[in-house]
């Protein structure tokens, strides 16, 4: 069984193992996270990447215990610094969050408090964790709004949430996550509500800040141009699973995994030109999570699927050039074709 | 070429502010500012840009949905603004339109077979007798079985859905469709699918389709012409090739390189042009060029003189852009500034 540790490069500061989280309905159990692992690098950014319902979302809510009812983590380990999280005491994770491990989100004006003004808003999290006093909090506030680009910090600590347009929104939000020097930010598809402008500039703020402080991120996204933009190592995830999981570099150069190459393909590119050829898509829709594929998630929309992908889960194994991936192709059980190309 | 069917001669949509105590009109939000283009029969033209560019408002705009403020509209050779409410209705059955959301634009208490029966039975299109077949044969067309027709919007996917926003559209024959976002909200994979869906369509129906998209990447794979706009005005129009290969205004090359492309090569290499500040707002848009206050080829010209579309002798016909300076940054006589 091979370890998410086993492709870094660097030392790990958090490491999630078989992590699983389900929803219970009355009817049955959602798997929204099936046994998920993953490291993440210290001072690198982990990309995690997948279309709706892949458990992204889930996953990186696991990681802070932020999970409510229906839903429980009902397995796993999540490592943050050797240190297991889901043996730690509501008290103690209270300590972590916003602390050690902070997240930014997608929605900055569902994620803000319309009723208190900015700086109240990071002024909070100096006096929670760092028990520091009000004027004191609120001038560290002014110096978080100068360090991600907000011009007249002094004015805009006195302002509300609806007096910033939705970029100026998402500089607050990397703030206040920022305010308690996080060794770990999570951010959630920090950039999905943005124009691709303001993206651009959001982006480049959080790659500059990582560089300044050391920091390490878990980037979430459904967009595979952000991961290659911002990220050191991705995930793949589909149905609950990580099904590849490699350096950058190859995943763009040498994908592996059907879902990937799918993904790839099917992304009409502004900087390329296919003329009258059509997009090739991925046939089918993600199965409903009552009715789970018994074998591998993705054999019913794969094209090479044969038996052994309908009757069985692959594990996800270490591949030739160090990589993981989770499919029965590159392995000695394969029964179809030996001579498969998946990325033709 | 073609004949033009779609002529928007300066369309301006004004969206008044009510104010006071006695609520008069105290300003305006100008969501669309004389804005000038042709679409010709067969073709497909997008329209870009980022929220608030204008670009669906212009799209209603046409189809009288929001009465517009001002210009013309010319459809087939005939003057859409100058048609009463009832031959409105009738003239719509030419022209129709895919919503963004597929979730809030089909009336969930409606099984499909009624949604596709109310638009049949509004413009008449086929005798009441052959409306069942017509149903089957629209669900098979975009790709759904003619059996799921009874069912209710919500027994559906969001990619199956759009395919029923695809339907209605389609059942009443329409030569001009206006598809506003209309894959915006689907997953890559089914997005692909929808994609090449309409594609299909175009060529088996012959249809002309107005794309209004901000992804440039869904942009330059089904258009044929690109029109890009900022605030309410066009800033630079032109075919494919051109806009993506060969963009000339600053705000369309900014746009271009501010996308995170899938290929960590290419994102290393790439010089990336990061735009200051944010786009102001369109109530009291900025005077001269409405992109000056972030434009890094800025000067004080700028701030006062609205540029007009135009070319340059060293772009392709039918390619305009509004800069000033379009020449002068092209022969690197003029600076950006950051």
């Amino acid at each position: 069984m091979v370890k998410p540790t086993d492709i870094l490069k660097e030392e790990p500061i958090l490491e999630v193992r078989n992590l699983q989280t389900s929803f219970f309905t009355e009817k049955f159990e959602v798997k929204a996270v099936d046994g998920v692992n993953f490291a993440v690098p210290k001072g690198k950014t982990l990309g995690i990447v997948g279309e709706s319902g892949s458990g992204k979302s889930i996953t990186s809510l696991s990681i802070l215990r932020l999970i409510q009812n229906p839903g429980k983590i009902i397995g796993g380990e999540i490592l943050f610094k050797g240190e297991n999280l889901l043996d730690k005491s509501e008290a103690q994770m209270r300590r972590v969050r916003g602390n050690e491990i902070s997240m930014i989100f997608q929605e900055p004006m569902t994620s803000l408090n319309p009723v208190y003004t900015v700086g109240q808003q990071i002024s909070e999290s100096y006096r929670i964790h760092q028990n520091i006093g009000k004027k004191e909090a609120m001038l560290r506030s002014i110096d978080m709004l100068k360090l991600v680009g907000i011009p007249s910090p002094e004015q805009r600590v006195k302002q509300y949430p609806h007096e910033l347009s939705g970029g100026m929104r998402q500089r607050v939000m990397i703030a206040m996550a920022l305010a308690c020097d996080p060794e770990l930010l999570i951010a959630d598809e920090p950039t999905t509500a943005l124009d691709v402008t303001i993206q651009a500039q959001i982006l480049e703020l959080m790659k500059e800040l990582q560089q300044r402080l050391g920091m390490s991120i878990v980037m979430i996204t459904h967009d595979l141009g952000v991961v290659a933009e911002t990220c050191d190592y991705v995930a793949v995830m589909y149905m609950g699973k990580v099904v590849e999981y490699a350096k950058v570099a190859d995943l763009f150069k040498n994908p592996k995994h059907p879902y990937t190459v799918g993904l790839l393909n099917s992304l009409p590119r502004h900087d390329i030109d296919l003329g009258d050829e059509e997009l090739t898509v991925i046939k089918g829709s993600v199965p409903s999570p009552d009715n789970m594929p018994k074998g591998c998630r993705f054999a019913p929309r794969c094209p090479f699927a044969s038996e052994i992908c309908v009757e069985q889960l692959p594990d996800l194994e270490q591949s030739e050039d160090g990589n993981q991936i989770r499919c029965w192709i590159y392995t000695d059980e394969w029964d179809g074709d030996p001579e498969v190309k998946v990325n033709g | 070429m073609a004949k033009e069917l779609l002529k928007v001669t300066d369309l301006k949509q004004y969206f008044p502010i009510k104010g006071g105590m006695l609520g008069r009109t105290v300003n305006n939000v100008q969501a669309v500012d004389g804005v000038t283009f042709t679409v010709h029969e067969g073709e497909t033209v997008s329209i870009v840009g980022e929220s608030g560019c204008g670009k669906s408002t212009t799209g209603r705009a046409i189809l009288r949905l929001d009465e517009p403020t001002g210009g013309q509209v010319e459809f087939d050779g005939e003057d859409l603004l100058a048609l009463n409410n009832r031959q409105m209705r009738k003239k719509r059955k030419d022209l129709q339109i895919i919503f963004q959301d597929p979730y809030a634009s089909i009336n969930p208490r409606q099984t499909v077979r009624q949604v596709l029966e109310e638009a049949l039975e509004i413009q008449n299109v086929v005798p009441k007798a052959e409306r069942a077949a017509k149903i089957a044969e629209l669900m098979e067309t975009v790709g759904l079985g003619a059996h799921q027709a009874d069912r209710f919007p919500h027994e559906f996917s969001g990619g199956q859905r759009q395919r029923i926003g695809i339907a209605r559209a389609l059942s009443v024959d329409p030569k001009l469709i206006i598809a506003d976002e209309a894959v915006s909200a689907l997953d890559v994979s089914i997005q692909a699918q929808v994609i090449n869906l309409m594609k299909k369509l175009q060529r088996d129906f012959s249809l002309t389709y107005l794309f209004i998209s901000h992804d440039l990447g869904v942009v330059r794979h089904i258009s044929d012409r690109v029109i890009v706009m900022y605030l309410g005005k066009i800033v630079e129009i032109g075919d494919k090739t051109s806009i993506f290969d060969n963009p000339q205004h600053p705000y369309t090359k900014a746009l271009l390189s501010a996308i995170p492309v899938p290929d960590p090569d290419i994102e290393t290499k790439k010089e990336r042009i990061i735009l200051q500040g944010d786009v102001p707002s369109p109530i009291n848009p900025p005077a001269g060029c409405r992109f000056h206050t972030r434009c890094p080829f800025a000067t004080d010209r700028c701030k006062t003189e609205v540029p007009e579309l135009r070319t340059e002798e060293h772009m392709k016909e039918g390619h305009q852009g509004a800069c000033h300076y379009i020449k002068e940054i092209q022969a690197g006589t003029h600076e950006a500034k950051y």
